[in-house]
Protein backbone atom coordinates (compact mmCIF):
# COMPACT_ATOMS: atom_id res chain seq x y z
CA UNK A 1 0.00 0.00 0.00
CA UNK A 2 3.01 2.64 0.50
CA UNK A 3 5.87 1.74 -2.04
CA UNK A 4 8.68 4.40 -1.36
CA UNK A 5 11.68 4.23 -3.94
CA UNK A 6 14.78 6.65 -4.65
CA UNK A 7 13.31 9.27 -2.63
CA UNK A 8 15.65 12.26 -1.92
CA UNK A 9 15.09 15.65 0.08
CA UNK A 10 16.83 18.89 0.01
CA UNK A 11 15.96 22.07 1.59
CA UNK A 12 16.95 25.08 -0.04
CA UNK A 13 17.21 28.42 1.87
CA UNK A 14 16.89 31.59 0.16
CA UNK A 15 16.80 33.53 2.95
CA UNK A 16 20.16 32.34 4.31
CA UNK A 17 22.24 32.55 1.75
CA UNK A 18 20.56 29.99 -1.04
CA UNK A 19 22.50 27.18 1.34
CA UNK A 20 21.05 23.70 -0.24
CA UNK A 21 21.04 21.34 2.80
CA UNK A 22 20.34 17.74 1.74
CA UNK A 23 18.94 15.15 4.34
CA UNK A 24 17.68 12.57 2.24
CA UNK A 25 19.04 9.91 -0.45
CA UNK A 26 17.79 7.00 -2.12
CA UNK A 27 15.03 6.13 0.43
CA UNK A 28 13.03 2.94 -0.51
CA UNK A 29 10.84 1.02 1.57
CA UNK A 30 7.24 -0.92 1.49
CA UNK A 31 4.70 -1.54 3.51
CA UNK A 32 1.95 -4.42 2.89
CA UNK A 33 -1.47 -4.45 4.09
CA UNK A 34 -2.17 -5.67 7.09
CA UNK A 35 1.26 -4.58 8.49
CA UNK A 36 3.14 -2.57 10.68
CA UNK A 37 6.41 -1.18 10.05
CA UNK A 38 8.73 0.98 12.18
CA UNK A 39 10.96 3.94 11.57
CA UNK A 40 14.05 4.29 13.41
CA UNK A 41 16.97 6.07 14.03
CA UNK A 42 18.53 8.76 15.59
CA UNK A 43 17.04 12.16 16.04
CA UNK A 44 17.18 14.34 13.02
CA UNK A 45 18.20 11.37 10.93
CA UNK A 46 15.03 12.09 8.84
CA UNK A 47 12.05 9.93 10.18
CA UNK A 48 9.58 12.95 10.22
CA UNK A 49 10.60 13.52 7.25
CA UNK A 50 9.95 10.87 5.83
CA UNK A 51 7.03 10.61 7.02
CA UNK A 52 6.18 14.21 5.97
CA UNK A 53 6.68 13.58 2.02
CA UNK A 54 4.41 10.60 2.59
CA UNK A 55 2.06 12.55 3.62
CA UNK A 56 2.63 15.31 1.23
CA UNK A 57 3.46 18.83 3.33
CA UNK A 58 6.84 17.73 2.35
CA UNK A 59 7.87 18.20 -1.32
CA UNK A 60 10.37 15.32 -2.39
CA UNK A 61 13.30 16.28 -4.35
CA UNK A 62 13.80 13.09 -6.46
CA UNK A 63 11.85 9.38 -6.35
CA UNK A 64 8.48 8.13 -6.18
CA UNK A 65 6.41 7.75 -3.60
CA UNK A 66 2.91 5.25 -4.24
CA UNK A 67 0.22 5.30 -1.50
CA UNK A 68 -2.49 3.21 -2.65
CA UNK A 69 -1.38 3.39 -6.61
CA UNK A 70 -0.87 7.23 -6.57
CA UNK A 71 2.10 8.76 -6.39
CA UNK A 72 1.96 11.97 -4.12
CA UNK A 73 5.59 12.80 -5.07
CA UNK A 74 3.91 13.90 -8.35
CA UNK A 75 -0.04 14.00 -7.78
CA UNK A 76 -2.03 17.57 -8.12
CA UNK A 77 -2.87 18.79 -4.86
CA UNK A 78 -6.56 17.58 -5.72
CA UNK A 79 -5.48 14.45 -5.95
CA UNK A 80 -4.14 14.43 -2.76
CA UNK A 81 -6.54 15.91 -1.01
CA UNK A 82 -8.76 12.98 -2.16
CA UNK A 83 -6.20 10.74 -0.95
CA UNK A 84 -5.97 12.00 2.40
CA UNK A 85 -9.87 11.85 2.82
CA UNK A 86 -10.66 8.48 2.25
CA UNK A 87 -7.34 6.70 2.22
CA UNK A 88 -4.12 8.12 3.92
CA UNK A 89 -4.73 9.22 7.50
CA UNK A 90 -1.85 10.86 9.64
CA UNK A 91 -1.59 11.08 13.28
CA UNK A 92 1.30 13.30 14.08
CA UNK A 93 2.49 15.06 17.49
CA UNK A 94 0.14 17.76 17.46
CA UNK A 95 -3.57 18.73 17.40
CA UNK A 96 -4.33 21.51 14.64
CA UNK A 97 -8.28 22.43 15.43
CA UNK A 98 -10.34 25.54 14.90
CA UNK A 99 -10.53 27.00 18.43
CA UNK A 100 -14.48 26.69 20.32
CA UNK A 101 -14.92 23.73 18.11
CA UNK A 102 -16.47 21.02 20.52
CA UNK A 103 -13.91 17.97 21.27
CA UNK A 104 -16.87 15.42 19.83
CA UNK A 105 -16.83 17.67 16.71
CA UNK A 106 -13.07 17.56 16.05
CA UNK A 107 -13.08 13.95 16.43
CA UNK A 108 -16.59 13.02 14.19
CA UNK A 109 -14.81 15.65 11.33
CA UNK A 110 -13.48 13.16 9.25
CA UNK A 111 -16.28 11.47 9.23
CA UNK A 112 -18.75 13.35 8.54
CA UNK A 113 -16.21 14.99 5.61
CA UNK A 114 -16.52 11.80 4.05
CA UNK A 115 -20.14 11.90 4.21
CA UNK A 116 -21.28 10.04 7.49
CA UNK A 117 -24.07 11.49 8.93
CA UNK A 118 -23.90 13.27 11.87
CA UNK A 119 -25.70 10.76 14.68
CA UNK A 120 -23.34 8.19 13.35
CA UNK A 121 -20.08 10.24 13.44
CA UNK A 122 -21.45 11.24 16.74
CA UNK A 123 -21.50 7.64 17.51
CA UNK A 124 -18.33 6.88 16.36
CA UNK A 125 -16.81 9.59 17.76
CA UNK A 126 -17.67 9.13 21.48
CA UNK A 127 -17.32 5.36 21.25
CA UNK A 128 -12.88 6.56 21.11
CA UNK A 129 -13.16 9.28 23.30
CA UNK A 130 -14.08 6.73 26.19
CA UNK A 131 -11.92 4.35 24.83
CA UNK A 132 -9.23 6.45 25.37
CA UNK A 133 -10.60 7.59 28.38
CA UNK A 134 -11.25 11.49 28.13
CA UNK A 135 -14.11 12.31 30.76
CA UNK A 136 -17.78 12.82 29.56
CA UNK A 137 -17.74 16.12 30.93
CA UNK A 138 -14.52 17.54 28.20
CA UNK A 139 -16.55 16.50 25.24
CA UNK A 140 -18.56 19.38 24.72
CA UNK A 141 -15.16 21.82 25.26
CA UNK A 142 -12.68 22.49 22.63
CA UNK A 143 -9.58 20.57 23.29
CA UNK A 144 -7.57 23.81 22.84
CA UNK A 145 -7.27 24.26 26.89
CA UNK A 146 -7.03 20.77 27.72
CA UNK A 147 -3.50 19.08 28.72
CA UNK A 148 -0.28 17.92 26.66
CA UNK A 149 -1.91 13.95 27.15
CA UNK A 150 -5.50 14.63 26.68
CA UNK A 151 -5.03 16.65 23.15
CA UNK A 152 -2.81 13.69 22.28
CA UNK A 153 -5.94 11.42 23.03
CA UNK A 154 -8.38 13.33 20.93
CA UNK A 155 -5.74 13.66 18.27
CA UNK A 156 -5.62 9.87 18.25
CA UNK A 157 -9.15 9.38 18.37
CA UNK A 158 -9.58 11.74 15.32
CA UNK A 159 -6.74 10.16 13.49
CA UNK A 160 -8.92 6.54 14.24
CA UNK A 161 -12.24 7.97 13.61
CA UNK A 162 -11.81 6.59 10.08
CA UNK A 163 -10.42 3.18 9.09
CA UNK A 164 -8.25 4.64 6.73
CA UNK A 165 -6.74 1.66 4.79
CA UNK A 166 -3.13 3.76 5.35
CA UNK A 167 -1.59 5.38 8.40
CA UNK A 168 0.99 7.20 9.43
CA UNK A 169 1.35 7.29 13.44
CA UNK A 170 4.63 9.79 14.55
CA UNK A 171 4.99 9.10 18.01
CA UNK A 172 1.34 8.02 19.01
CA UNK A 173 2.12 6.23 22.71
CA UNK A 174 4.17 9.62 23.83
CA UNK A 175 3.24 11.29 26.71
CA UNK A 176 0.29 8.46 27.05
CA UNK A 177 -0.23 6.61 31.08
CA UNK A 178 0.07 2.69 31.03
CA UNK A 179 -3.47 2.18 30.39
CA UNK A 180 -4.05 5.21 27.17
CA UNK A 181 -0.87 3.29 26.07
CA UNK A 182 -2.50 -0.16 25.83
CA UNK A 183 -5.70 1.95 24.47
CA UNK A 184 -3.70 3.30 21.63
CA UNK A 185 -1.61 0.29 20.93
CA UNK A 186 -4.85 -2.34 20.87
CA UNK A 187 -6.50 0.64 18.26
CA UNK A 188 -2.94 -0.32 15.99
CA UNK A 189 -3.67 -3.59 16.40
CA UNK A 190 -7.17 -3.76 15.46
CA UNK A 191 -6.63 -1.25 12.39
CA UNK A 192 -3.61 -4.17 11.54
CA UNK A 193 -6.35 -7.05 11.41
CA UNK A 194 -8.72 -5.27 9.28
CA UNK A 195 -6.20 -4.88 6.86
CA UNK A 196 -4.38 -1.16 6.81
CA UNK A 197 -0.95 -0.84 6.10
CA UNK A 198 0.73 1.00 8.99
CA UNK A 199 4.55 3.36 8.98
CA UNK A 200 4.76 4.71 12.53
CA UNK A 201 7.97 5.96 14.73
CA UNK A 202 7.59 4.95 18.03
CA UNK A 203 10.53 5.97 20.52
CA UNK A 204 8.67 3.35 22.85
CA UNK A 205 10.68 -0.05 22.28
CA UNK A 206 8.85 -2.09 23.50
CA UNK A 207 5.33 -0.55 21.93
CA UNK A 208 7.47 -0.87 18.88
CA UNK A 209 8.16 -4.23 19.53
CA UNK A 210 4.79 -5.54 20.10
CA UNK A 211 3.13 -3.83 17.11
CA UNK A 212 5.78 -3.18 14.45
CA UNK A 213 6.51 -6.41 12.24
CA UNK A 214 9.45 -4.88 11.19
CA UNK A 215 11.86 -1.60 11.17
CA UNK A 216 13.41 0.53 8.56
CA UNK A 217 16.25 2.42 10.05
CA UNK A 218 16.22 5.89 7.81
CA UNK A 219 20.33 6.24 9.05
CA UNK A 220 20.75 4.28 5.72
CA UNK A 221 18.97 7.17 3.20
CA UNK A 222 21.57 9.93 5.25
CA UNK A 223 23.29 11.31 2.74
CA UNK A 224 27.07 11.13 3.19
CA UNK A 225 29.30 13.91 3.70
CA UNK A 226 30.45 15.96 1.03
CA UNK B 1 -13.72 16.65 -13.76
CA UNK B 2 -14.44 19.97 -15.22
CA UNK B 3 -12.58 22.86 -13.19
CA UNK B 4 -15.74 25.03 -11.80
CA UNK B 5 -13.10 27.79 -12.20
CA UNK B 6 -10.46 28.51 -14.50
CA UNK B 7 -8.22 32.28 -14.65
CA UNK B 8 -6.04 31.92 -17.67
CA UNK B 9 -3.61 34.64 -17.74
CA UNK B 10 -5.22 37.17 -15.80
CA UNK B 11 -3.59 40.71 -15.95
CA UNK B 12 -4.62 44.01 -14.39
CA UNK B 13 -2.66 47.67 -14.59
CA UNK B 14 -3.30 50.30 -12.75
CA UNK B 15 -0.92 52.74 -15.84
CA UNK B 16 2.44 51.91 -15.38
CA UNK B 17 1.43 49.70 -11.95
CA UNK B 18 1.22 45.56 -11.58
CA UNK B 19 -2.13 45.11 -10.12
CA UNK B 20 -1.70 41.28 -11.12
CA UNK B 21 0.10 39.67 -13.77
CA UNK B 22 -0.46 36.63 -15.67
CA UNK B 23 -2.74 34.79 -12.76
CA UNK B 24 -3.55 31.19 -14.18
CA UNK B 25 -5.32 28.53 -11.53
CA UNK B 26 -8.18 25.74 -11.84
CA UNK B 27 -10.11 25.51 -8.75
CA UNK B 28 -12.47 22.24 -8.94
CA UNK B 29 -16.06 21.85 -6.95
CA UNK B 30 -15.55 22.02 -3.26
CA UNK B 31 -12.07 23.37 -3.24
CA UNK B 32 -11.08 26.25 -0.93
CA UNK B 33 -7.92 27.76 -2.30
CA UNK B 34 -6.47 30.78 -0.01
CA UNK B 35 -4.48 33.61 -1.80
CA UNK B 36 -1.92 35.08 0.49
CA UNK B 37 0.82 37.89 0.15
CA UNK B 38 1.01 41.14 2.28
CA UNK B 39 -0.62 44.54 1.13
CA UNK B 40 -0.16 45.36 -2.14
CA UNK B 41 0.95 42.06 -3.61
CA UNK B 42 -2.40 42.04 -5.74
CA UNK B 43 -4.32 39.82 -3.88
CA UNK B 44 -7.47 42.03 -3.56
CA UNK B 45 -7.22 43.05 -7.27
CA UNK B 46 -7.37 39.50 -8.51
CA UNK B 47 -10.20 38.73 -6.62
CA UNK B 48 -11.98 41.79 -7.98
CA UNK B 49 -11.31 40.76 -11.62
CA UNK B 50 -12.34 37.46 -10.91
CA UNK B 51 -15.55 38.27 -9.18
CA UNK B 52 -16.15 40.71 -12.07
CA UNK B 53 -15.96 43.73 -10.14
CA UNK B 54 -13.13 44.86 -11.92
CA UNK B 55 -12.64 44.59 -15.95
CA UNK B 56 -9.12 43.03 -16.30
CA UNK B 57 -6.75 44.49 -19.00
CA UNK B 58 -6.62 40.61 -20.65
CA UNK B 59 -6.92 36.77 -19.64
CA UNK B 60 -10.17 34.88 -18.79
CA UNK B 61 -12.04 33.72 -16.04
CA UNK B 62 -13.56 30.26 -17.27
CA UNK B 63 -17.21 29.56 -15.15
CA UNK B 64 -18.93 26.00 -15.58
CA UNK B 65 -22.14 27.72 -15.93
CA UNK B 66 -25.13 25.63 -15.08
CA UNK B 67 -26.96 25.77 -18.24
CA UNK B 68 -24.25 26.49 -20.79
CA UNK B 69 -21.06 25.24 -19.40
CA UNK B 70 -17.69 26.64 -19.46
CA UNK B 71 -18.09 30.17 -20.40
CA UNK B 72 -15.61 33.32 -20.07
CA UNK B 73 -17.29 35.93 -17.60
CA UNK B 74 -14.75 38.55 -18.61
CA UNK B 75 -16.30 38.52 -21.99
CA UNK B 76 -19.83 37.60 -21.29
CA UNK B 77 -22.30 40.42 -21.49
CA UNK B 78 -22.87 42.33 -18.10
CA UNK B 79 -26.35 41.82 -17.52
CA UNK B 80 -25.25 38.16 -17.36
CA UNK B 81 -22.07 38.22 -15.19
CA UNK B 82 -24.48 40.04 -12.79
CA UNK B 83 -26.92 37.02 -12.65
CA UNK B 84 -24.16 34.89 -11.77
CA UNK B 85 -23.22 37.77 -9.00
CA UNK B 86 -26.64 37.30 -7.61
CA UNK B 87 -26.96 33.11 -8.24
CA UNK B 88 -24.11 30.54 -8.35
CA UNK B 89 -21.38 33.52 -7.51
CA UNK B 90 -21.07 35.25 -3.83
CA UNK B 91 -19.10 37.96 -2.26
CA UNK B 92 -18.15 38.85 1.04
CA UNK B 93 -16.52 41.68 1.80
CA UNK B 94 -13.84 42.44 4.47
CA UNK B 95 -15.77 45.19 5.49
CA UNK B 96 -19.69 43.70 6.50
CA UNK B 97 -21.25 47.18 5.49
CA UNK B 98 -19.33 47.51 2.03
CA UNK B 99 -21.35 43.74 1.79
CA UNK B 100 -25.07 44.55 3.40
CA UNK B 101 -27.32 47.38 3.26
CA UNK B 102 -27.36 49.25 6.50
CA UNK B 103 -30.80 50.49 6.22
CA UNK B 104 -32.33 47.50 5.51
CA UNK B 105 -33.27 45.21 8.24
CA UNK B 106 -31.62 41.72 9.24
CA UNK B 107 -33.96 39.74 7.29
CA UNK B 108 -34.43 42.52 4.71
CA UNK B 109 -31.05 42.15 4.17
CA UNK B 110 -30.79 38.22 3.76
CA UNK B 111 -34.94 38.45 1.69
CA UNK B 112 -33.43 40.87 -0.82
CA UNK B 113 -31.47 38.51 -2.42
CA UNK B 114 -34.34 36.08 -2.66
CA UNK B 115 -35.82 38.37 -4.28
CA UNK B 116 -33.66 39.37 -6.85
CA UNK B 117 -33.16 35.72 -8.58
CA UNK B 118 -37.23 35.91 -8.49
CA UNK B 119 -38.54 35.29 -5.09
CA UNK B 120 -42.01 36.53 -4.29
CA UNK B 121 -43.58 35.04 -1.43
CA UNK B 122 -43.22 37.16 1.81
CA UNK B 123 -43.97 34.21 4.08
CA UNK B 124 -41.40 32.08 2.15
CA UNK B 125 -38.98 34.23 2.27
CA UNK B 126 -39.04 35.61 5.99
CA UNK B 127 -39.26 31.33 7.00
CA UNK B 128 -35.92 31.56 4.41
CA UNK B 129 -34.47 34.40 6.57
CA UNK B 130 -35.20 33.10 9.69
CA UNK B 131 -33.39 29.94 8.57
CA UNK B 132 -30.57 31.43 7.65
CA UNK B 133 -30.42 33.78 10.47
CA UNK B 134 -30.14 30.84 12.66
CA UNK B 135 -27.76 28.94 10.81
CA UNK B 136 -25.10 32.06 11.35
CA UNK B 137 -25.98 32.00 14.89
CA UNK B 138 -27.94 35.43 14.93
CA UNK B 139 -30.61 35.28 17.68
CA UNK B 140 -33.90 35.25 15.21
CA UNK B 141 -35.59 37.89 17.02
CA UNK B 142 -33.08 39.86 16.32
CA UNK B 143 -34.53 39.61 12.33
CA UNK B 144 -36.37 42.99 12.75
CA UNK B 145 -32.98 45.17 13.69
CA UNK B 146 -31.41 47.07 11.12
CA UNK B 147 -27.26 45.71 11.12
CA UNK B 148 -26.15 49.32 12.54
CA UNK B 149 -27.26 47.67 15.88
CA UNK B 150 -25.11 44.71 15.43
CA UNK B 151 -21.73 44.35 16.64
CA UNK B 152 -18.65 43.42 14.29
CA UNK B 153 -18.95 39.76 14.08
CA UNK B 154 -22.49 39.74 13.73
CA UNK B 155 -22.49 41.75 11.07
CA UNK B 156 -19.81 39.62 9.22
CA UNK B 157 -22.21 36.37 9.79
CA UNK B 158 -25.30 38.65 8.82
CA UNK B 159 -22.89 39.22 5.35
CA UNK B 160 -22.38 35.57 4.87
CA UNK B 161 -26.20 34.47 5.27
CA UNK B 162 -27.61 37.17 2.68
CA UNK B 163 -24.75 35.31 0.19
CA UNK B 164 -25.27 32.33 0.70
CA UNK B 165 -29.08 32.09 0.71
CA UNK B 166 -29.46 31.95 -2.83
CA UNK B 167 -27.10 28.55 -2.59
CA UNK B 168 -24.09 30.00 -4.81
CA UNK B 169 -21.25 27.48 -5.95
CA UNK B 170 -18.67 29.80 -5.84
CA UNK B 171 -17.75 32.12 -2.77
CA UNK B 172 -15.34 35.24 -3.41
CA UNK B 173 -14.34 36.12 0.52
CA UNK B 174 -11.76 39.12 1.01
CA UNK B 175 -10.17 38.93 4.46
CA UNK B 176 -13.22 37.67 6.02
CA UNK B 177 -11.75 37.65 9.29
CA UNK B 178 -10.26 40.60 9.18
CA UNK B 179 -10.86 43.23 11.79
CA UNK B 180 -12.56 40.72 14.44
CA UNK B 181 -11.65 39.63 17.32
CA UNK B 182 -9.47 36.16 17.69
CA UNK B 183 -12.80 34.85 19.84
CA UNK B 184 -15.15 36.23 16.82
CA UNK B 185 -12.81 35.16 14.40
CA UNK B 186 -12.97 31.13 15.78
CA UNK B 187 -16.59 31.25 15.82
CA UNK B 188 -16.65 32.58 11.89
CA UNK B 189 -14.11 29.69 11.02
CA UNK B 190 -15.80 27.08 12.18
CA UNK B 191 -19.22 28.75 10.76
CA UNK B 192 -17.48 28.41 6.95
CA UNK B 193 -16.02 25.31 7.07
CA UNK B 194 -19.34 23.93 8.54
CA UNK B 195 -20.98 25.65 5.56
CA UNK B 196 -18.19 24.97 2.77
CA UNK B 197 -18.72 21.25 3.70
CA UNK B 198 -22.51 21.13 4.23
CA UNK B 199 -23.55 22.84 1.08
CA UNK B 200 -20.13 21.33 -1.01
CA UNK B 201 -18.71 25.15 -1.89
CA UNK B 202 -15.98 26.19 -3.70
CA UNK B 203 -13.95 29.69 -2.16
CA UNK B 204 -11.39 31.76 -2.82
CA UNK B 205 -9.82 33.37 0.06
CA UNK B 206 -7.71 36.58 0.55
CA UNK B 207 -6.47 36.65 3.23
CA UNK B 208 -2.92 37.80 4.98
CA UNK B 209 -3.80 35.59 8.00
CA UNK B 210 -1.66 32.37 7.34
CA UNK B 211 -3.40 30.44 10.86
CA UNK B 212 -6.45 31.26 8.84
CA UNK B 213 -5.52 29.41 5.68
CA UNK B 214 -4.64 26.68 7.15
CA UNK B 215 -7.66 25.99 8.84
CA UNK B 216 -9.73 26.68 5.70
CA UNK B 217 -8.23 26.20 2.95
CA UNK B 218 -6.90 22.87 0.78
CA UNK B 219 -4.57 24.82 -1.40
CA UNK B 220 -2.81 28.10 -1.38
CA UNK B 221 -1.56 30.54 -3.43
CA UNK B 222 1.50 33.22 -2.82
CA UNK B 223 1.47 36.24 -4.36
CA UNK B 224 3.91 38.83 -4.72
CA UNK B 225 4.46 42.42 -6.58
CA UNK B 226 1.38 41.44 -8.69
CA UNK B 227 2.82 37.75 -9.54
CA UNK B 228 2.16 34.00 -8.21
CA UNK B 229 5.59 32.85 -6.61
CA UNK B 230 4.07 29.60 -5.32
CA UNK B 231 1.56 27.02 -5.22
CA UNK B 232 0.74 23.97 -3.78
CA UNK B 233 -1.30 22.18 -1.09
CA UNK B 234 -1.70 24.37 2.22
CA UNK B 235 0.32 22.72 4.50
CA UNK B 236 2.80 21.70 1.94
CA UNK B 237 3.42 25.76 0.83
CA UNK B 238 3.29 26.67 4.71
CA UNK B 239 6.20 23.75 5.92
CA UNK B 240 8.00 23.49 2.90
CA UNK B 241 7.77 26.46 1.67
CA UNK B 242 10.25 26.45 -1.97
CA UNK B 243 10.38 30.42 -2.74
CA UNK B 244 12.18 32.94 -0.85
CA UNK B 245 9.42 34.93 -0.35
CA UNK B 246 7.38 32.13 1.30
CA UNK B 247 9.83 31.41 3.25
CA UNK B 248 10.49 34.66 4.87
CA UNK B 249 6.37 35.09 5.08
CA UNK B 250 5.83 31.76 7.04
CA UNK B 251 9.29 32.57 8.75
CA UNK B 252 7.88 36.12 10.03
CA UNK B 253 4.71 34.58 11.77
CA UNK B 254 4.41 35.24 15.62
CA UNK B 255 4.53 32.10 17.58
CA UNK B 256 1.78 32.21 20.22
Amino acid sequence: MISVSGLAKTFTLHNQGGAVIEVMRDAALDVAPGECVGLTGPSGAGKSTLMRMIWGNYLAAAGRIEVAGLDVARAAPREIIALRRATLGYVSQFLRVVPRVPTLDVVAEPLMVLGVDEAAAHDRARALLARLNIPQTLWSLSPTTFSGGEQQRVNIARGFAHEYPVMLLDEPTASLDAANREVVLELIEEAKARGAAILGIFHDVAARERVCDRTVDVAAFTPEPA
Amino acid sequence: MTPLLSVRHLTKTYGRHIGCADVSFDLYPGEVMGIVGESGSGKSTLLNCMAGHMAPDSGAVIFDTRAEGPKDTVSMSEPERRMLGRTDWAFVHQHARDGLRMGVSAGGNVGERLMAVGARNYAQIRETATDWLGRVEIDTGRIDDRPSTFSGGMQQRLQIARNLVTGPRLVFMDEPTGGLDVSVQARLLDLLRGLVRQMGLSAVIVTHDLAVVRLLADRLMVMKDGRVVETGLTDQVLDDPQHGYTQLLVSSVLQV
